[in-house]
């Protein structure tokens, strides 16, 4: 149903009638129907959930001195996306962004801190050395932190600039909020041609994707 | 630095205090350095720190590298650093490879130098030489049950290959 | 000495094992302390590293020459330029190669504007660690800025993979010598700013003064350099006492300091980022004109407009990219002065076209072994603000 847009004059007055107890029928629907908007509950949470995520501060090495030490300063600021809170607990943070390598020492204790956070909870690898191994193919880099742990959202640079790390989180805020970025498959429809690492909610793929994926592995392991 | 005539002067001064101790000398690229006896090892060092004229008291750097397929196989470099002439000169000791699943072994020269001890453990981590007398000898890096030296030159680099599905489907 | 509090005659302290780390906030990156506790007091201090460990070393005996310098550039992550400078040093030094002097003044002015960056990141989270927590925000928006000059001359904020053998990659563009100005002398007004924030606070003179205090001799034995000796009195610097790049020409100071404890330590940085800016302004007045990488071609890569009309050129530019460069059999080790200390670079050349070893001394790593001495028998606050005095960077600790 459209709302007709009211010069502010006669919303004013329409204001003081509904303080003064006024307002009937009609007017009294309009009314409420220009200020209360009706969703899912689901939604809500999603759009609260993205707006204020508590990021842990967690920094292995090169990417942590752009993320989380540089996009929480003055130029980048983090906080104007609500994420100003940055706790150092596991048990009070919801996003863990693994900047830099993992090495074989560190990757159990990266898991154990990915274990501690409460749901609804959500890891995002930065850089190409938590992404993948990066430059590191060697003998003690886990070739992506993907290899322990489900990553929701990657990020890549050797380091990635302060701004493609907040280009990625509002990608992150929108996959919380339900819709997420598709990216270059939207504009050249090509969708289908992902492959998914498993684990975490929202992470299943569509049936030409799985398809895809189990003829990928078959290929791999022959 | 000392020069090329100022290193056999040096070579002759420990031959005549500790005869037997050095090797050879190898003055290369303006660099120094006296390669010694792997058992004589801490009577030159303490030389070096010790005598009067040559006070190379501070260890800038204990280093480890594999010449593999030369033999003797490891090279033990000890920087030293004579911070009032300001001067380096190298002691190289060369260990062999004793075989199946014995580790090469040097004195550690922790008494005579405590910077050596997170360096020591380093060596001893990445290429298995056993320095004896250390306090503390563990691996420092490398997770403690680790099994291998990945420095030496015959442990792979490793790392995983990474497979291209297109091209895996698509050229076999 | 500190001794523990009794508040009851009968009361006895037990020595409690605690783990700090390795995620911690006041760790300066993955560290990991297995700390012995009386009370409040450190009885025994014991760093666990090798958190971060990446095997660089061992990766770099798989690549050629030139292309081992993106991988030594992300050991010690905050003074990225130094790596490139200790590693092309060394190369340059096995190949006998000479580099001009404008590369040897644009080494120099990076290698110190890297300095500066490296001692603001350094006050920025220690000053954080303290509970000063205005000062993260002032460094890190000079920190910017240097990045922003970093980023006109090589492309990249951080790991700029700029040094090469012979040189440096590409020529300063038009405006950052005016940028870079501007930078230089607006540095030490900020430098007074931060002083007046910090130097005569009491509260961070009661947390600095007198806490975390190690001898010079015993400094010496353990093989500290940088700032931590020098705060402890002893005036040993590399780019005074072996002349390499520009510095023998140009004019600078080396603050020391008395007593070496950790408000000295906070006064020799902050003193070396003022010397570090004069010597930027000094690069730009005598930076020569002339070429900015060497000529030499078996070694450094042609100018791209000389590759569609000369077949030579091509030739050698194939050559180097595709196998690099050959050096003949030799070691060389050399060092130069990194914020932390001495860096120092050993490679092994065995007459291929990779290098066979490359190993590098690390200043974090051999600093840490004084951490004992400085945190034993005081406070764990203390501790702590010893830590962040200490300044270690665990990429270059664990390699």
């Amino acid at each position: 149903m459209e709302v007709e847009r009211r010069t502010l004059r006669s919303k004013q007055l329409s204001a003081r009638d509904m303080l003064r107890g006024d307002l009937e029928g009609e007017d009294l629907e309009r009314y409420v129907e220009e200020r209360v908007v009706t969703t899912t509950f689901e939604r809500m949470q999603n759009w609260a959930r993205s707006n204020s995520i508590f990021p842990l501060t967690f920094g292995l090495a090169c990417c942590a001195i752009e993320a989380p030490i540089s996009i929480v300063t003055a130029r980048y600021d983090l906080a104007r996306f609500g994420a100003e809170a940055l706790r150092a607990s596991p048990r009070q943070a919801d996003m863990i962004i693994l900047s830099g390598r993992v090495s074989i020492k560190m990757a159990p204790v990266v898991r154990r801190l990915y274990d501690q956070m409460l749901e609804p909870k959500w890891a995002v690898s930065m850089g190409a050395c938590s992404s993948s191994g990066g430059m590191f193919s060697n003998y003690a880099v886990v070739q992506g932190a993907d290899k322990f742990m489900p990553i929701d959202l990657h990020i890549p640079g050797c380091p990635p600039r302060p701004e493609a790390v907040l280009y990625g989180f509002t990608k992150l805020q929108r996959k919380i909020q339900g819709n997420p970025d598709q990216g270059w498959r939207a504009r050249y429809d090509a969708h289908g041609t992902e492959e998914w690492a498993r684990g975490g909610p929202r992470s299943e793929p569509s049936a030409e994707a799985a398809a895809a994926y189990e003829e990928a592995r078959e290929l791999a392991r022959a | 630095m000392p020069d090329a005539p100022g290193l056999e002067l040096i070579r002759g001064e420990i031959e005549r205090d500790r005869p037997g101790a050095v090797l050879a000398t190898s003055f290369d690229r303006g660099q120094a350095a006296l390669i010694a006896d792997p058992e004589r090892i801490l009577d030159v060092l303490a030389w070096l720190r010790d005598e009067p004229g040559h006070r190379y008291d501070f260890l800038s750097s204990l280093h480890v590298a594999d010449y593999l397929p030369a033999e003797p196989r490891f090279g033990v470099h000890y920087e030293l650093i004579n911070r009032d002439r300001v001067e380096r000169v190298r002691v190289k000791a060369m260990l062999a490879d004793p075989g199946d699943d014995a580790l090469p072994a040097i004195d550690s020269c922790v008494d005579l130098f405590p910077t050596a001890n997170f360096q020591e453990r380093e060596a001893f981590d990445f290429f298995g030489i056993e320095f004896r007398g250390h306090p503390e000898l563990t691996r420092i890096l490398l997770p403690d049950d680790y099994v291998g030296w990945p420095q030496r030159r015959d442990f792979p680099v490793g790392g995983e290959p990474v497979t291209f599905t297109y091209n895996e489907r698509n050229y076999g | 000495m500190a001794e523990p509090a009794d508040l009851l005659d009968d009361r006895t302290q037990e020595v409690m094992t605690v783990n700090i780390g390795p995620h911690h906030p006041a760790t300066h990156g993955v560290l990991r302390l297995v700390v012995d506790l009386e009370g409040e007091l450190v009885r025994e201090l014991a760093p666990v590293i090798g958190y971060v460990h990446t095997g660089i070393e061992k990766s770099c005996e798989d690549k050629s020459y030139w292309k081992v310098i993106p991988f030594v550039e992300r050991m010690d992550y905050v003074s990225y330029f130094f790596q490139m400078e200790a590693y092309c040093g060394a190369v340059e030094r096995l190949v006998d190669l000479e580099i001009p002097p404008r590369a040897k003044y644009l080494r120099t002015l990076f290698l110190e504007l890297n300095r500066i960056h490296s001692h603001l990141v350094w006050l920025g989270t220690t000053a954080l660690d303290l509970g000063a927590i205005s000062m993260l925000w002032y460094c890190f928006r000079e920190r910017d800025k240097i990045l922003d000059l970093f980023e006109m001359a090589a492309g990249q904020r951080m790991h700029t993979r700029y040094f090469q053998v012979g040189g440096v990659i590409e020529d300063i563009p038009l405006g950052f010598e005016e940028k870079c100005r501007k930078f230089a002398e607006e540095m030490p007004v900020r430098v007074g700013q931060y002083e007046a924030l910090l130097d005569r606070n009491e509260v961070f003179l009661q947390r600095t003064k007198g806490v975390g205090t190690v001898e010079r001799e015993r400094l010496l034995e353990l093989g500290v350099t940088g700032p931590l000796l020098r705060a402890a009195g002893e005036p040993w610097d590399l780019r005074k006492a072996f002349d390499y790049l520009a510095y023998p020409e140009l004019d600078f100071k080396i603050p020391v300091g008395t007593v070496g404890d950790n408000y000295d330590r906070y006064r020799v940085r902050v003193a070396e980022m003022v010397e570090s800016a004069r010597i930027v302004a000094q690069c730009l007045d005598k930076l020569p004109d002339g070429p900015f990488i060497a000529d030499d071609r078996k070694y450094v890569l042609p100018p791209r407009s000389e590759l569609p009309t000369s077949m030579e050129s091509l030739i050698h530019h194939f050559k180097l990219v595709t196998e690099g460069f050959r050096v003949g059999p030799g070691e060389v080790y050399y060092s130069i002065e990194s914020p932390r200390g001495e860096l120092g670079c050993f490679v092994l050349a065995d007459g291929s076209a990779k290098p066979a070893r490359v190993h590098f001394r690390d200043p974090s790593f051999v600093n840490l072994q004084s951490f004992r001495d400085m945190a034993v028998d005081s406070y764990i606050a203390d501790m702590i603000c010893s830590l962040g005095m200490l300044d270690p960077i665990l990429g270059g600790v664990d390699r």
